[in-house]
């Protein structure tokens, strides 16, 4: 249980995916100019990255290993997450319109997400147990949402500052990552 | 012979992916701890690039609309394999210090957006040098970056210490916030230079 406990504090706050380990990045600049659309990316990567974290997990010992087959694992690994998302998009689609309304447009772009990749990839790296890996994708996905949620309440507020002409958009909002960055840094030591 | 040379070249400056198009930013702001690293990401890069860029233009004509993008996904897997497992064979080093960030070359978004916007529409020659041009952008950006970081964050330059042992680096340059605020800083600086040439334009 402890040792559960010490994965979801280091994935969510000390390993941060986005401000720690740069999983992720790409999202976290695109879709963080509002509040509202930073969550909803926030959820559909908090879904997909647990179910992927699994199914990866599932694939790496039940088929990879037995057969020798380890250096399959990249290209495996991506196209399970990609195949993945398009099931969870038509499912979600069928089952839960108002979720897929919500998510739409955001569950398309997660497969080029690393951080769904890179969790994947940890979890084999690490050699956590079923349940851990699990709980590691999730966890991992929350900092995830953690970090964007907060950074676009960061942008909101920034688009109200006076910024000089060339630092407007995206450097400015480079600078407002890496003092969040410095904020995170204070959890390091948290957790070995 | 312009045609091809702009195609080149394109990727060096003005369509820089790194600097101007801001693609595959995760693996750029998380391996330029040093230069050594930085060059070994971009060349990594370059090579998966250039190689996926003439595959996919070759077989661009094949593959089925619908189904392209797991096509061409699959087609980069398999480079990033071949060059996981060389540098794993080879560059034991280096292949520990970019870790995780060799897999993740895979979703590199300069080289899907490569294959899709590019290698897909054009001949194969075209691809090869868009493939060599954004490849060698990638890794000039990279360079850049990570002089910076290794220079004020533990005053060397690829290894080798530049100042003497009164000199105190500025840790917090290769720490994470580093790479953002030094990443930053430069956007803002290609920012400026686009800025004065356009006015010089008008």
């Amino acid at each position: 249980m402890t040792n559960l406990i010490l994965i979801v504090i280091g994935a969510v706050l000390v390993n941060n995916f986005v401000l720690s380990r740069f999983l992720g990045i790409c999202p976290f600049l695109g879709v963080s100019k509002k509040v509202e659309t930073a969550t909803g990316m926030g959820m559909a990567v908090i879904f997909v990255m647990t179910l992927a974290s699994m199914i990866t997990w599932v694939v790496q010992y039940t088929l990879l290993e037995p057969f020798n087959l380890d250096y399959l694992k990249t290209i495996t690994f991506i196209l399970v997450i990609a195949a993945l998302v398009q099931l969870v998009e038509m499912t979600v689609q069928k089952i839960a319109p108002p979720l897929y309304e919500a998510l739409g447009i955001y569950l398309p772009l997660i497969t080029t997400n690393c951080a769904v990749l890179g969790a994947a990839l940890i979890n084999i790296q690490e050699k956590y147990s079923f349940l851990e890996a699990t709980v590691f994708g999730f966890a991992s996905a929350i900092g995830f949402t953690l970090a964007i949620v907060i950074f676009a309440g960061l942008r909101e507020r920034i688009e109200l500052c006076e910024v000089p002409e060339s630092m407007k958009g995206v450097p400015i909002a480079f600078i407002t990552a890496g003092i969040l960055a410095l904020a995170f840094l204070g959890f390091a030591g948290l957790v070995k | 012979m312009t045609k091809y040379w702009s195609e080149l070249t394109k990727g060096i400056v003005r369509e820089n992916p790194l600097l101007v198009l801001l693609l595959g930013l995760c693996p750029s702001l998380a391996v330029t701890t040093s230069v050594q690293n930085g060059i070994g990401m971009g060349l990594a890069a370059t090579f998966v690039l250039v190689c996926s860029n003439v595959v996919i233009s070759m077989i661009r004509n094949i593959i089925p609309p619908k189904v392209r993008i797991p096509a061409f996904i699959v087609v980069i897997a398999s480079f990033v394999t071949i060059v996981d497992l060389v540098l794993h064979a080879y560059m034991y080093d280096l292949w520990k210090s970019l870790g995780l960030f060799i897999p993740l070359i895979v979703v590199n978004c300069i080289i899907l957006g490569r294959a899709e916007a590019f290698a897909s529409r054009n001949s194969v020659f075209l691809s090869f040098l868009d493939g060599i041009g954004m490849g060698l952008g990638f890794t000039f950006a990279l360079i850049l970056l990570s002089s910076i970081r290794e220079i004020l964050g533990n005053g060397s330059f690829a290894g080798i210490k530049l100042f003497g042992e009164s000199f105190e680096p500025a840790v917090l340059m290769i720490l994470p916030p580093g790479a953002f605020i030094t990443l930053g800083f430069i956007v803002a600086g290609v920012n400026k230079l686009n800025s004065r040439k356009k006015k010089e334009g008008e």
